[in-house]
Protein backbone atom coordinates (compact mmCIF):
# COMPACT_ATOMS: atom_id res chain seq x y z
CA UNK A 1 0.00 0.00 0.00
CA UNK A 2 1.34 3.85 -0.56
CA UNK A 3 2.09 5.78 2.22
CA UNK A 4 1.24 9.03 2.55
CA UNK A 5 4.05 11.78 1.92
CA UNK A 6 4.58 14.80 4.42
CA UNK A 7 6.75 18.03 5.01
CA UNK A 8 7.58 18.36 7.98
CA UNK A 9 10.83 20.90 8.06
CA UNK A 10 12.07 23.54 5.72
CA UNK A 11 14.52 26.02 5.47
CA UNK A 12 15.81 28.45 2.57
CA UNK A 13 19.03 30.56 2.08
CA UNK A 14 18.36 32.78 -1.02
CA UNK A 15 18.28 36.16 -2.15
CA UNK A 16 14.89 36.79 0.03
CA UNK A 17 16.10 36.49 3.25
CA UNK A 18 18.15 33.68 5.10
CA UNK A 19 15.15 31.68 7.30
CA UNK A 20 11.95 31.44 6.81
CA UNK A 21 10.44 34.55 8.53
CA UNK A 22 12.41 36.89 6.27
CA UNK A 23 11.37 35.05 3.18
CA UNK A 24 7.67 34.80 4.27
CA UNK A 25 7.80 38.77 4.63
CA UNK A 26 9.39 39.25 1.29
CA UNK A 27 6.91 37.27 -0.70
CA UNK A 28 4.17 39.06 1.25
CA UNK A 29 5.46 42.61 -0.01
CA UNK A 30 6.60 41.36 -3.14
CA UNK A 31 10.54 42.98 -3.20
CA UNK A 32 12.90 41.76 -5.48
CA UNK A 33 16.19 40.36 -4.43
CA UNK A 34 17.89 41.60 -7.73
CA UNK A 35 21.03 43.75 -7.68
CA UNK A 36 23.79 44.73 -9.96
CA UNK A 37 27.43 43.40 -9.17
CA UNK A 38 29.76 45.50 -11.32
CA UNK A 39 32.47 42.90 -11.27
CA UNK A 40 30.38 40.76 -13.79
CA UNK A 41 30.71 43.22 -15.82
CA UNK A 42 34.40 43.51 -15.37
CA UNK A 43 35.12 40.11 -15.54
CA UNK A 44 33.22 40.19 -19.08
CA UNK A 45 29.82 39.51 -18.96
CA UNK A 46 26.99 41.38 -20.68
CA UNK A 47 24.62 41.37 -17.96
CA UNK A 48 25.71 42.37 -14.00
CA UNK A 49 22.77 41.30 -12.80
CA UNK A 50 22.16 38.66 -10.67
CA UNK A 51 20.45 37.30 -6.87
CA UNK A 52 22.35 39.00 -3.91
CA UNK A 53 22.67 35.82 -1.82
CA UNK A 54 24.15 36.74 1.43
CA UNK A 55 27.48 34.81 2.16
CA UNK A 56 26.86 32.06 4.96
CA UNK A 57 29.27 32.33 7.81
CA UNK A 58 30.12 28.44 9.11
CA UNK A 59 32.42 28.74 11.65
CA UNK A 60 35.35 26.48 13.08
CA UNK A 61 32.81 25.85 16.16
CA UNK A 62 30.08 24.63 13.94
CA UNK A 63 32.18 22.30 11.64
CA UNK A 64 36.34 21.18 11.30
CA UNK A 65 38.26 22.09 9.39
CA UNK A 66 38.46 19.20 7.12
CA UNK A 67 34.58 19.62 6.91
CA UNK A 68 34.52 23.10 5.28
CA UNK A 69 37.03 22.62 3.15
CA UNK A 70 35.75 20.40 0.99
CA UNK A 71 32.22 22.89 1.07
CA UNK A 72 31.44 24.40 -2.16
CA UNK A 73 29.64 27.67 -1.79
CA UNK A 74 26.06 25.69 -3.15
CA UNK A 75 27.44 23.04 -0.46
CA UNK A 76 27.33 25.70 2.35
CA UNK A 77 24.24 27.43 1.05
CA UNK A 78 22.47 23.70 1.42
CA UNK A 79 24.07 23.20 5.10
CA UNK A 80 22.48 26.26 6.77
CA UNK A 81 19.15 25.35 4.74
CA UNK A 82 19.44 21.81 5.95
CA UNK A 83 20.12 22.78 9.63
CA UNK A 84 17.09 25.07 9.34
CA UNK A 85 14.88 21.91 8.13
CA UNK A 86 16.05 19.91 10.73
CA UNK A 87 15.48 22.23 13.37
CA UNK A 88 11.91 22.92 12.22
CA UNK A 89 11.12 19.42 11.95
CA UNK A 90 12.79 18.69 15.81
CA UNK A 91 15.12 16.60 14.33
CA UNK A 92 18.11 16.75 16.30
CA UNK A 93 21.97 15.17 16.21
CA UNK A 94 20.96 12.06 18.18
CA UNK A 95 18.08 11.24 16.05
CA UNK A 96 20.14 10.96 12.85
CA UNK A 97 22.64 9.27 14.69
CA UNK A 98 20.12 6.22 15.52
CA UNK A 99 17.82 6.54 12.51
CA UNK A 100 18.31 5.51 8.96
CA UNK A 101 17.53 9.18 7.09
CA UNK A 102 17.94 9.66 2.92
CA UNK A 103 19.11 12.77 1.64
CA UNK A 104 18.48 13.90 -2.75
CA UNK A 105 19.60 17.19 -3.46
CA UNK A 106 19.54 18.89 -7.03
CA UNK A 107 22.92 19.91 -7.95
CA UNK A 108 23.90 20.93 -11.31
CA UNK A 109 27.34 22.51 -11.53
CA UNK A 110 30.00 23.50 -9.14
CA UNK A 111 32.25 25.69 -11.38
CA UNK A 112 34.29 28.21 -8.84
CA UNK A 113 36.45 24.85 -7.73
CA UNK A 114 36.95 23.47 -11.03
CA UNK A 115 37.82 27.20 -12.45
CA UNK A 116 40.20 27.20 -9.27
CA UNK A 117 42.35 23.88 -9.84
CA UNK A 118 42.65 24.93 -13.62
CA UNK A 119 44.24 28.22 -12.43
CA UNK A 120 46.59 26.71 -9.97
CA UNK A 121 47.55 23.59 -12.07
CA UNK A 122 48.26 26.41 -14.98
CA UNK A 123 50.33 28.36 -13.25
CA UNK A 124 52.17 25.49 -11.09
CA UNK A 125 51.79 22.02 -13.25
CA UNK A 126 51.79 20.32 -10.11
CA UNK A 127 48.68 18.35 -8.62
CA UNK A 128 50.28 18.77 -4.82
CA UNK A 129 49.84 22.10 -5.12
CA UNK A 130 45.91 21.72 -4.92
CA UNK A 131 45.56 20.69 -1.81
CA UNK A 132 42.67 18.53 0.12
CA UNK A 133 39.09 20.01 -0.43
CA UNK A 134 38.83 20.99 -4.02
CA UNK A 135 38.11 17.57 -5.39
CA UNK A 136 35.19 17.28 -2.65
CA UNK A 137 33.94 20.82 -4.08
CA UNK A 138 34.30 20.01 -7.84
CA UNK A 139 31.69 17.52 -7.93
CA UNK A 140 28.08 17.84 -9.29
CA UNK A 141 27.25 15.66 -5.95
CA UNK A 142 29.43 18.16 -3.81
CA UNK A 143 26.18 19.07 -1.84
CA UNK A 144 24.86 15.51 -1.26
CA UNK A 145 28.38 14.15 -0.18
CA UNK A 146 28.90 17.39 2.01
CA UNK A 147 25.38 16.62 3.68
CA UNK A 148 25.29 13.26 4.24
CA UNK A 149 28.95 13.13 5.97
CA UNK A 150 27.64 16.15 8.22
CA UNK A 151 24.41 15.30 9.54
CA UNK A 152 25.35 11.37 9.55
CA UNK A 153 23.02 10.53 6.76
CA UNK A 154 22.60 6.93 6.07
CA UNK A 155 19.86 6.07 3.74
CA UNK A 156 19.26 6.70 -0.23
CA UNK A 157 22.05 9.21 -1.07
CA UNK A 158 22.23 10.71 -4.78
CA UNK A 159 21.88 13.73 -6.38
CA UNK A 160 20.21 14.77 -9.10
CA UNK A 161 21.11 17.06 -12.25
CA UNK A 162 18.69 17.91 -14.55
CA UNK A 163 19.34 21.45 -15.28
CA UNK A 164 16.62 23.65 -14.15
CA UNK A 165 14.42 21.31 -13.07
CA UNK A 166 16.84 19.60 -10.81
CA UNK A 167 15.31 20.87 -7.18
CA UNK A 168 12.16 19.88 -8.31
CA UNK A 169 12.72 16.01 -9.06
CA UNK A 170 14.62 16.23 -6.18
CA UNK A 171 11.40 16.12 -4.20
CA UNK A 172 9.52 13.56 -6.70
CA UNK A 173 12.26 10.88 -6.03
CA UNK A 174 12.06 11.38 -2.18
CA UNK A 175 8.34 11.41 -2.17
CA UNK A 176 8.31 8.55 -4.50
CA UNK A 177 10.80 6.42 -2.49
CA UNK A 178 8.86 7.11 0.48
CA UNK A 179 5.73 6.46 -0.99
CA UNK A 180 7.03 3.17 -1.99
CA UNK A 181 7.66 2.43 1.69
CA UNK A 182 11.49 2.09 1.00
CA UNK A 183 12.87 5.26 3.24
CA UNK A 184 10.82 6.61 6.24
CA UNK A 185 12.78 10.98 5.93
CA UNK A 186 14.64 12.02 3.18
CA UNK A 187 16.62 15.44 3.18
CA UNK A 188 15.44 16.77 -0.29
CA UNK A 189 16.42 20.09 -1.75
CA UNK A 190 18.34 22.40 -4.51
CA UNK A 191 21.18 24.42 -4.26
CA UNK A 192 22.89 26.81 -7.12
CA UNK A 193 26.09 28.81 -6.93
CA UNK A 194 26.08 32.23 -7.27
CA UNK A 195 29.52 33.44 -7.97
CA UNK A 196 30.81 34.55 -11.29
CA UNK A 197 32.47 31.94 -12.46
CA UNK A 198 29.30 30.26 -13.02
CA UNK A 199 27.04 31.56 -15.18
CA UNK A 200 29.59 33.16 -17.67
CA UNK A 201 28.54 30.48 -20.41
CA UNK A 202 24.87 30.79 -19.73
CA UNK A 203 25.65 34.41 -19.85
CA UNK A 204 27.16 34.12 -23.62
CA UNK A 205 23.59 32.76 -25.05
CA UNK A 206 21.99 36.75 -24.74
CA UNK A 207 19.79 35.06 -22.26
CA UNK A 208 20.30 37.35 -19.31
CA UNK A 209 18.38 40.30 -18.89
CA UNK A 210 20.89 43.83 -19.22
CA UNK A 211 17.67 46.17 -17.43
CA UNK A 212 20.87 47.24 -15.37
CA UNK A 213 19.34 50.82 -14.94
CA UNK A 214 16.46 49.23 -12.71
CA UNK A 215 17.86 45.65 -10.71
CA UNK A 216 14.62 44.80 -9.24
CA UNK A 217 12.63 45.48 -12.70
CA UNK A 218 14.95 43.58 -14.67
CA UNK A 219 12.80 40.12 -13.92
CA UNK A 220 9.81 40.20 -15.43
CA UNK A 221 8.13 36.69 -16.45
CA UNK A 222 4.57 36.95 -18.81
CA UNK A 223 5.72 40.51 -19.31
CA UNK A 224 5.34 41.88 -22.53
CA UNK A 225 8.49 44.02 -22.37
CA UNK A 226 11.32 41.49 -20.30
CA UNK A 227 14.26 41.50 -21.62
CA UNK A 228 15.59 37.63 -20.21
CA UNK A 229 16.39 36.09 -17.14
CA UNK A 230 18.59 37.00 -14.11
CA UNK A 231 20.74 34.29 -12.59
CA UNK A 232 20.59 33.62 -8.77
CA UNK A 233 20.78 31.17 -6.19
CA UNK A 234 21.28 29.92 -2.65
CA UNK A 235 19.78 26.52 -1.52
CA UNK A 236 16.89 25.19 -0.20
CA UNK A 237 16.10 22.48 2.18
CA UNK A 238 12.72 20.23 3.13
CA UNK A 239 12.36 17.21 5.16
CA UNK A 240 10.15 14.52 3.25
CA UNK A 241 8.63 11.84 5.94
CA UNK A 242 6.21 9.17 5.85
CA UNK A 243 2.87 10.26 7.27
CA UNK A 244 2.20 7.77 9.60
CA UNK A 245 6.06 8.17 10.87
CA UNK A 246 5.62 11.90 11.37
CA UNK A 247 2.53 11.75 13.26
CA UNK A 248 4.31 8.35 15.20
CA UNK A 249 6.88 11.18 16.60
CA UNK A 250 4.67 13.66 16.94
CA UNK A 251 6.09 15.94 14.16
CA UNK A 252 4.64 19.20 13.05
CA UNK A 253 3.35 18.53 9.01
CA UNK A 254 3.57 21.72 7.22
CA UNK A 255 2.24 20.16 3.93
CA UNK A 256 1.07 16.83 2.45
CA UNK A 257 3.22 15.90 -1.36
CA UNK A 258 0.62 14.24 -3.37
CA UNK A 259 1.84 14.23 -6.88
CA UNK A 260 4.70 14.15 -9.03
CA UNK A 261 4.96 14.31 -13.47
CA UNK A 262 7.80 14.51 -15.35
CA UNK A 263 8.44 14.39 -19.23
CA UNK A 264 11.64 14.94 -21.66
CA UNK A 265 10.51 16.87 -24.90
CA UNK A 266 12.71 15.07 -26.58
CA UNK A 267 13.83 17.85 -29.22
CA UNK A 268 16.42 20.80 -28.49
CA UNK A 269 18.55 21.52 -25.89
CA UNK A 270 17.50 24.84 -25.48
CA UNK A 271 14.25 24.48 -26.69
CA UNK A 272 10.93 24.76 -24.18
CA UNK A 273 7.92 22.47 -25.54
CA UNK A 274 4.15 23.13 -24.63
CA UNK A 275 3.65 19.31 -25.19
CA UNK A 276 6.29 18.56 -22.42
CA UNK A 277 4.72 20.86 -20.06
CA UNK A 278 1.38 19.36 -20.25
CA UNK A 279 2.26 15.91 -19.96
CA UNK A 280 4.56 16.69 -16.81
CA UNK A 281 1.11 18.94 -15.15
CA UNK A 282 -1.06 16.35 -16.28
CA UNK A 283 0.68 13.23 -14.87
CA UNK A 284 1.29 15.51 -11.63
CA UNK A 285 -2.14 15.71 -11.27
CA UNK A 286 -3.22 12.25 -12.16
CA UNK A 287 -0.87 11.00 -9.59
CA UNK A 288 -2.31 13.66 -6.81
CA UNK A 289 -5.78 12.41 -8.06
CA UNK A 290 -6.85 15.89 -8.97
CA UNK A 291 -8.15 18.11 -11.62
CA UNK A 292 -7.19 21.38 -13.17
CA UNK A 293 -10.43 22.85 -10.93
CA UNK A 294 -8.67 22.05 -7.81
CA UNK A 295 -5.85 23.61 -8.19
CA UNK A 296 -5.85 27.10 -6.15
CA UNK A 297 -2.48 27.79 -6.84
CA UNK A 298 0.56 27.20 -9.84
CA UNK A 299 4.29 28.84 -9.47
CA UNK A 300 5.13 28.76 -12.49
CA UNK A 301 8.81 28.35 -14.10
CA UNK A 302 8.49 31.18 -15.97
CA UNK A 303 11.80 32.46 -16.30
CA UNK A 304 11.81 36.09 -17.48
CA UNK A 305 13.03 34.88 -21.51
CA UNK A 306 10.42 35.04 -24.13
CA UNK A 307 10.45 31.91 -25.60
CA UNK A 308 10.10 29.62 -21.91
CA UNK A 309 7.62 32.10 -20.97
CA UNK A 310 5.87 31.88 -24.20
CA UNK A 311 5.61 27.90 -24.26
CA UNK A 312 4.56 27.67 -20.42
CA UNK A 313 1.47 30.00 -20.99
CA UNK A 314 0.56 28.67 -23.90
CA UNK A 315 0.50 25.03 -21.87
CA UNK A 316 -1.24 26.79 -18.79
CA UNK A 317 -3.92 28.29 -21.33
CA UNK A 318 -4.44 24.72 -22.78
CA UNK A 319 -4.72 23.25 -18.86
CA UNK A 320 -5.91 26.35 -16.89
CA UNK A 321 -7.92 29.04 -19.77
CA UNK A 322 -10.86 29.57 -17.57
CA UNK A 323 -10.47 27.64 -14.14
CA UNK A 324 -9.94 29.44 -10.76
CA UNK A 325 -6.45 29.08 -10.08
CA UNK A 326 -4.02 32.00 -9.40
CA UNK A 327 -0.40 31.67 -11.56
CA UNK A 328 2.92 33.84 -10.51
CA UNK A 329 6.45 33.23 -11.03
CA UNK A 330 8.38 33.99 -7.84
CA UNK A 331 11.31 34.41 -9.79
CA UNK A 332 10.00 38.04 -10.79
CA UNK A 333 11.45 38.75 -7.43
CA UNK A 334 14.75 36.08 -6.79
CA UNK A 335 15.61 35.75 -10.48
CA UNK A 336 16.13 32.05 -11.82
CA UNK A 337 17.49 29.89 -8.69
CA UNK A 338 18.57 27.38 -11.83
CA UNK A 339 19.61 24.15 -9.96
CA UNK A 340 18.00 25.03 -6.42
CA UNK A 341 14.35 26.75 -8.13
CA UNK A 342 12.32 23.40 -8.37
CA UNK A 343 13.01 22.87 -4.51
CA UNK A 344 12.89 26.78 -3.32
CA UNK A 345 9.70 27.70 -4.90
CA UNK A 346 8.22 24.53 -3.19
CA UNK A 347 9.31 25.96 0.11
CA UNK A 348 7.72 29.54 -0.84
CA UNK A 349 4.61 28.14 -2.11
CA UNK A 350 4.09 26.32 1.43
CA UNK A 351 5.18 30.02 2.74
CA UNK A 352 1.97 31.12 1.09
CA UNK A 353 -0.11 28.41 2.04
CA UNK A 354 0.50 28.58 5.90
CA UNK A 355 0.37 32.49 5.51
CA UNK A 356 -2.68 32.37 3.21
CA UNK A 357 -1.57 34.63 0.39
CA UNK A 358 -0.43 33.92 -3.34
CA UNK A 359 2.85 36.11 -4.06
CA UNK A 360 2.88 38.27 -6.79
CA UNK A 361 4.14 38.15 -10.37
CA UNK A 362 5.71 41.86 -9.63
CA UNK A 363 6.85 43.43 -12.62
CA UNK A 364 3.67 42.18 -14.71
CA UNK A 365 2.57 45.55 -16.13
CA UNK A 366 1.57 44.50 -19.71
CA UNK A 367 0.87 40.85 -21.06
CA UNK A 368 1.50 39.88 -24.58
CA UNK A 369 -0.27 37.80 -26.52
CA UNK A 370 0.55 34.82 -24.61
CA UNK A 371 0.30 35.07 -21.31
CA UNK A 372 -3.23 37.71 -21.82
CA UNK A 373 -5.08 34.81 -21.12
CA UNK A 374 -3.83 33.68 -17.52
CA UNK A 375 -4.98 34.44 -14.14
CA UNK A 376 -2.03 35.77 -13.03
CA UNK A 377 -1.45 37.40 -9.88
CA UNK A 378 -0.19 41.06 -10.29
CA UNK A 379 -0.43 41.98 -6.67
CA UNK A 380 -0.56 39.57 -3.42
CA UNK A 381 -3.68 38.28 -3.43
CA UNK A 382 -4.72 37.51 0.04
CA UNK A 383 -6.67 34.25 -0.07
CA UNK A 384 -6.67 30.31 1.01
CA UNK A 385 -4.02 28.26 -0.90
CA UNK A 386 -4.47 24.36 -0.29
CA UNK A 387 -3.91 23.34 -3.60
CA UNK A 388 -0.57 23.93 -5.39
CA UNK A 389 1.10 22.72 -8.45
CA UNK A 390 4.66 23.69 -9.22
CA UNK A 391 6.67 23.90 -12.54
CA UNK A 392 9.96 23.42 -13.29
CA UNK A 393 11.35 22.77 -16.51
CA UNK A 394 14.98 22.73 -18.14
CA UNK A 395 17.76 22.49 -20.57
CA UNK A 396 17.70 19.26 -22.49
CA UNK A 397 14.17 19.33 -22.13
CA UNK A 398 13.80 17.52 -18.59
CA UNK A 399 10.32 18.86 -17.38
CA UNK A 400 8.76 18.05 -13.78
CA UNK A 401 5.87 19.09 -11.92
CA UNK A 402 4.69 18.85 -8.01
CA UNK A 403 1.44 18.75 -6.36
CA UNK A 404 1.23 19.60 -2.45
CA UNK A 405 -1.86 20.62 -0.77
CA UNK A 406 -1.84 22.03 2.81
CA UNK A 407 -2.20 19.56 5.85
CA UNK A 408 -4.96 20.18 7.72
CA UNK A 409 -5.13 17.94 11.22
CA UNK B 1 65.55 33.35 7.05
CA UNK B 2 66.45 31.96 10.55
CA UNK B 3 64.99 29.63 12.93
CA UNK B 4 63.08 32.19 14.93
CA UNK B 5 61.74 33.50 11.65
CA UNK B 6 60.48 29.60 10.92
CA UNK B 7 59.38 28.81 13.88
CA UNK B 8 56.99 31.97 14.19
CA UNK B 9 55.73 31.17 10.39
CA UNK B 10 55.24 27.55 11.57
CA UNK B 11 53.55 28.56 14.21
CA UNK B 12 50.84 31.27 12.82
CA UNK B 13 50.07 28.66 10.06
CA UNK B 14 49.16 26.06 12.48
CA UNK B 15 46.71 28.21 14.37
CA UNK B 16 45.47 30.27 11.92
CA UNK B 17 45.19 27.62 8.95
CA UNK B 18 45.62 24.54 10.42
CA UNK B 19 43.47 25.64 13.65
CA UNK B 20 45.37 24.02 16.12
CA UNK B 21 44.75 24.96 19.98
CA UNK B 22 48.01 26.84 20.26
CA UNK B 23 48.28 25.08 23.70
CA UNK B 24 49.26 21.94 21.94
CA UNK B 25 52.04 23.72 19.93
CA UNK B 26 55.08 22.80 21.27
CA UNK B 27 58.71 22.06 20.35
CA UNK B 28 58.94 18.34 21.28
CA UNK B 29 54.93 18.13 20.29
CA UNK B 30 54.14 15.33 18.29
CA UNK B 31 52.74 16.38 14.96
CA UNK B 32 50.28 13.08 14.71
CA UNK B 33 50.23 12.45 18.37
CA UNK B 34 49.71 15.44 20.06
CA UNK B 35 48.77 18.12 17.64
CA UNK B 36 46.41 15.62 15.41
CA UNK B 37 47.86 16.43 12.08
CA UNK B 38 46.97 13.47 10.04
CA UNK B 39 47.46 12.29 6.10
CA UNK B 40 44.73 14.76 4.80
CA UNK B 41 45.99 17.55 6.50
CA UNK B 42 49.62 17.42 5.02
CA UNK B 43 48.03 17.64 1.71
CA UNK B 44 47.17 21.21 2.56
CA UNK B 45 50.76 21.42 4.49
CA UNK B 46 52.46 20.86 1.24
CA UNK B 47 50.60 23.67 -0.31
CA UNK B 48 51.19 26.01 2.53
CA UNK B 49 55.08 25.51 3.00
CA UNK B 50 55.26 26.17 -1.04
CA UNK B 51 53.29 29.55 -0.32
CA UNK B 52 55.80 30.57 2.71
CA UNK B 53 58.92 29.01 2.34
CA UNK B 54 58.91 28.42 -1.42
CA UNK B 55 59.73 24.60 -2.19
CA UNK B 56 58.01 21.30 -2.34
CA UNK B 57 57.97 18.91 0.68
CA UNK B 58 59.22 15.55 -0.53
CA UNK B 59 57.09 13.08 1.83
CA UNK B 60 60.05 10.92 1.28
CA UNK B 61 62.22 13.09 3.19
CA UNK B 62 59.53 13.69 5.91
CA UNK B 63 59.87 10.11 7.22
CA UNK B 64 61.78 11.40 10.13
CA UNK B 65 60.08 14.11 11.16
CA UNK B 66 58.20 13.39 14.40
CA UNK B 67 57.71 16.55 16.51
CA UNK B 68 57.59 19.97 15.35
CA UNK B 69 60.57 20.35 16.24
CA UNK B 70 62.00 17.71 13.43
CA UNK B 71 59.59 19.77 11.33
CA UNK B 72 61.34 23.06 11.36
CA UNK B 73 64.81 21.00 11.14
CA UNK B 74 63.56 20.08 8.02
CA UNK B 75 62.64 23.58 6.59
CA UNK B 76 65.88 24.85 7.55
CA UNK B 77 67.24 22.78 6.32
CA UNK B 78 65.90 24.12 2.99
CA UNK B 79 65.82 27.24 3.53
CA UNK B 80 68.32 28.19 6.28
Amino acid sequence: MNKRVVITGMGIWSCLGTDLETVKTSLYEGKSGIGLQPERLAYGYRSGLTGIVETPVITKQMLDRHTRAGMSEEAQYAYMASRQAFTQAGIDEAYLLQNEVGCIFGNDSSAKPVIEASKIMDEKHDSAMLGYGLIFQSMNSTVNMNLSTIFHLRGINFTISAACASGSHSIGMGYMLIKQGLQEMILCGGAQETNYYSMASFDALNAFSIRMNEPTKASRPFDRDRDGLIPSGGAAALLLEDYDHAVARGAHILAEVTGYGFSSNGCGISQPSDGGCIIAMQRAMNDAGVTPDDIHYINAHATSTLQGDMYEAIALTRLFEGKRAWISSTKSMTGHECWMAGASEVVYSVIMMQNNFVAPNINFENPDEYSAKLNIAKSRIDTNVDIVLSNSFGFGGTNSALVFKNYKE
Amino acid sequence: MNRKEIEEKVKEFLIEEMEIDEDKIAPDAKLKDDMGIDSLDFVDIVVIVERNFGFKIKPEEMAGVITLSDFCDYIESKVG
